[in-house]
């Protein structure tokens, strides 16, 4: 018996290897993602260690060193716009938890026209923020607005004003915000509400589970998961809010709902101070990513219990 | 060094991309059509339809880019600052003369109005002070005076002229019931007609300037700082502001516009500028308007309040003095169109169209208009737009007008809207913001 020949070994195929057709057709992402994501991020980066202003072309840009930073985190309109800004993301979002969580429960018990209901509630997130800023203006109407006529009837006030009066302007905010967004967590919760399963009901019922026992040991441990993402895609959006304040109320009165975004904007294309306002928008980033971050460890802890 | 501007880069090979496409690229449409930028607003509708008499005469089409006020400045200063070429003419605000001229936007004017004839002499010297000099007073022109403005004041003579009116506001004020030559009267004409039913609806006091996002409030409360004759700098040091801007006569002005604003304007007037007090004023809710003049000729020929209505010139208090408004037309250096544009200026500069100019709703800053027999008759504000032009006072025009405007803006709304701290700390913060500005500038 002849041993058999071995083989030689096949000659490589012409054309691209698996690396190198894996980079074709992930090089075009990677390039846009590098254009326009990370390049504007590395050089807001530089410009925020500049004297740099945008409107003075010409000028001699000069090394600032941490100089915007110190100043920044020095100023109390800085501060303030960040606790208008914590203001506005904790009770926004309280609200929407509490409201959207709650209607989901609702419309979770199937009931004739829920799927109607859930149709219109959910209508509002289908606008654009600038023109749900832009038409609460005219709701908010001390005259002629339906808020102010609804007001009205409870309290008997005819001159009622929301955005113009200091004290209550910045519950409009939270107002529109939790009208616009509770449908957003409504949707998520009720994802997760249908996605328990059945027979863990039964069970805790057969273990003689009153109906509050098995919402605080199966409900809501097993939709939390689903809440804590909604609450994360809520949070980073509303500490990004600039379209609807800026429409409803312009950060006023006076400045009790400059926003953060709404105050960087000013610095950065009103002020034209662009070297300092790009330290702001690295101090707003840094923020953010850590917060959604650590929050991000929680929520996977919290899943995998 | 600059940093290279990648925004910029990208833009122009889109934008070169874009027109080596377009079917508008053919050499033959260079040179032969203008685009003129302004605000959208009545007199630039007269603008336009003196316009055409420009496209008659020299075949040149012109094209416009009229954008809301309260957008203005955001837009036109970004089309600047990136070295557009939207707009060959722009019609830019006053205080944008000196970032203008500082920073390369505009096309110095000297020469070409020595060739063509046209004299600065021959326009009302504060047209030329405040819509064309830069540094401000020296025959340095950077634009042409285009459009003379001022605030002043609309009222509803027909209220104001009823005998029960009369009488309740002599019980009330022991005085007639009349156009108010002082913020004292401007204050108790408001305080009379605030809350008052008339014809069965409830009216209010005045429509004053609250607007927070552009230059609303600092154009209202610079009507009142500037009638108690407060300055913003030591005359002799213009970058001291200590004990002038700061005076107890400005922390007056300061403390009565809010009183003003407290008692007696509309319910929710928190961020009013020029649209918002026309609507006020038009929908027949308050006795007065606080507004520029340009606005005027349209409220005298609106159907509902043409007729009744009055004009008068800001009150004096301490001194008599008008807030300026209007603008000078300036090329765009960025433009390829510079000869049209030039053509433009040569052609708008001339007596019988700034005639037309004023005709047609715009107001000329033209002696030849302005000195015409009859000018004061020609329409019920002519006298007041002359008497409150005699006597304008603007803004900084500094290059870092943007900013210091911003801090204004800020400082006036907190207090007197938000009803935060005293006028004296509201005072004190702004110059504090206007000194660090100035540092920066390298001008203290």
């Amino acid at each position: 018996m002849s041993t058999p020949k071995p083989q030689a070994p096949r000659p490589r195929r012409r054309g691209f290897s698996d690396r190198s057709l894996a980079w074709f057709f992930v090089g075009p992402s990677v390039l846009l993602l590098l254009a326009i994501n990370i390049f504007p991020l590395v050089w807001n980066i530089y410009l925020s260690f500049t004297n740099y202003a945008a409107n003075r072309p010409g000028t001699p840009v000069r090394g600032m060193g941490t100089r915007n930073y110190e100043r920044l985190l020095s100023q109390e309109d800085v501060w303030e716009s960040l606790q208008h800004t914590a203001h506005f993301v904790t009770w926004s979002i309280a609200l929407q938890v509490l409201l959207g969580f709650g209607l989901a429960w609702l419309l979770s018990r199937k009931f004739r026209g829920s799927g109607l209901w859930t149709t219109l509630i959910v209508l509002p997130m289908m606008l654009s923020p600038a023109v749900v800023g832009t038409f609460w203006t005219y709701l908010f109407q001390p005259q002629i607005g339906i808020f102010n006529a609804i007001v009205g009837l409870f309290t008997g006030t005819t001159e009622f004003s929301m955005i113009a009066n200091p004290n209550l302007a910045p519950w409009a905010i939270v107002l529109v915000d939790t009208w616009m967004w509770t449908p957003f967590i409504m949707l998520i919760c009720l994802a997760g509400l249908n996605s328990v399963p059945r027979d863990l009901y039964e069970a805790a019922e057969i273990d003689g589970a009153s109906s509050w026992r098995q919402f605080w040991t199966v409900t809501l441990p097993m939709v939390l998961p689903f809440l804590m993402l909604a609450v994360l895609f809520r949070g980073i959006e509303n500490f990004k809010m600039f379209d609807m304040v800026n429409e409803l109320t312009s950060g006023g009165p006076g400045s009790v709902t400059e926003l953060a975004n709404i105050y960087l904007k000013r610095e950065a294309f009103e002020k034209w101070r662009t070297g300092y306002a790009a330290a702001l928008a690295v101090i707003l980033f840094v923020t953010v990513f850590g917060f959604a971050n650590i929050y991000v460890k929680v929520w996977n802890a919290v899943k995998q219990r | 060094m600059l940093p290279p501007n990648p925004i910029k880069i990208g833009a122009a090979a889109l934008g070169a991309a874009l027109i080596s496409l377009s079917p508008l690229a053919s050499s033959e449409a260079q040179g032969e059509e203008l685009t003129l930028c302004w605000a959208a607003w009545d007199p630039a509708n007269a603008l336009q339809e003196l316009g055409k008499d420009f496209t008659a005469q020299t075949g040149i089409e012109m094209n416009y880019e009229f954008v809301p006020w309260t957008n203005f400045a955001d837009r036109f200063l970004n089309e600047l600052n990136s070295r557009g070429q939207l707009c060959d003419l722009l019609i830019g605000d006053s205080q944008w003369l000196g970032l203008g001229a500082e920073f390369g936007h505009y096309v110095k004017l000297n020469e070409f109005f020595e060739e063509e004839g046209i004299r600065m002499e021959e326009f009302l010297p504060a047209g030329v002070y405040n819509y064309a000099t830069w540094p401000k007073g020296e025959p340095e022109y950077w634009a042409l005076p285009a459009m003379g403005d001022a605030v002043g004041y609309v009222y509803r003579k027909d209220w104001f002229e009823r005998p029960e009116l009369q009488a309740a506001f002599e019980r009330e004020f022991g005085s007639e019931l009349a156009v108010p030559e002082t913020w004292d009267e401007l204050l108790q004409v408001a305080k009379f007609f605030q809350g008052r039913k008339i014809d069965g609806r409830e009216r209010y006091g005045i429509a004053l300037y609250t607007e927070r996002g552009s230059e609303g409030i600092t154009m209202g409360i610079t009507n009142a700082l500037y009638s108690w004759g407060v300055e913003y700098a030591d005359p002799q040091n213009p970058y001291e502001m200590e004990g002038f801007f700061d005076s107890p006569e400005a922390v007056e002005a300061l403390e009565f516009y809010k009183e003003l604003y407290e008692c007696c304007t509309p319910p929710g007037h928190s961020d009013a500028y020029m649209v918002a007090n026309l609507d006020a004023y038009r929908s027949g809710q308050v006795a007065m308007q606080m507004n520029f003049f340009a606005f005027f000729p349209g409220i005298a020929k609106d159907e509902d309040v043409g007729d009744v209505s009055g004009f008068f010139v800001n009150p004096r208090q301490n001194v008599e003095a008008s807030v300026l408004g209007g603008q000078g037309i300036s090329v765009v250096s960025y433009s390829d169109n510079q000869e049209a544009a030039l053509e433009y200026i040569k052609w708008f500069a001339q007596p019988e169209i700034q005639q037309r100019w004023w005709d047609l709703g715009g107001y000329s800053v033209h002696n030849s208009v302005l000195e015409a027999e009859g000018f004061e008759e020609s329409t019920p504000f002519a006298g007041q737009f002359l008497e409150a032009m005699s006597n304008v006072r603007d803004f900084w025009q500094e290059p870092a007008y943007a900013e210091l405007l911003q801090a204004m803006q800020r400082r006036v709304h907190d207090y007197v809207v938000a009803d935060e701290g005293t006028a004296e700390e509201a005072l004190d913060k702004l110059i504090e913001d206007w000194n660090f500005t100035f540092e920066m500038e390298g001008k203290k």
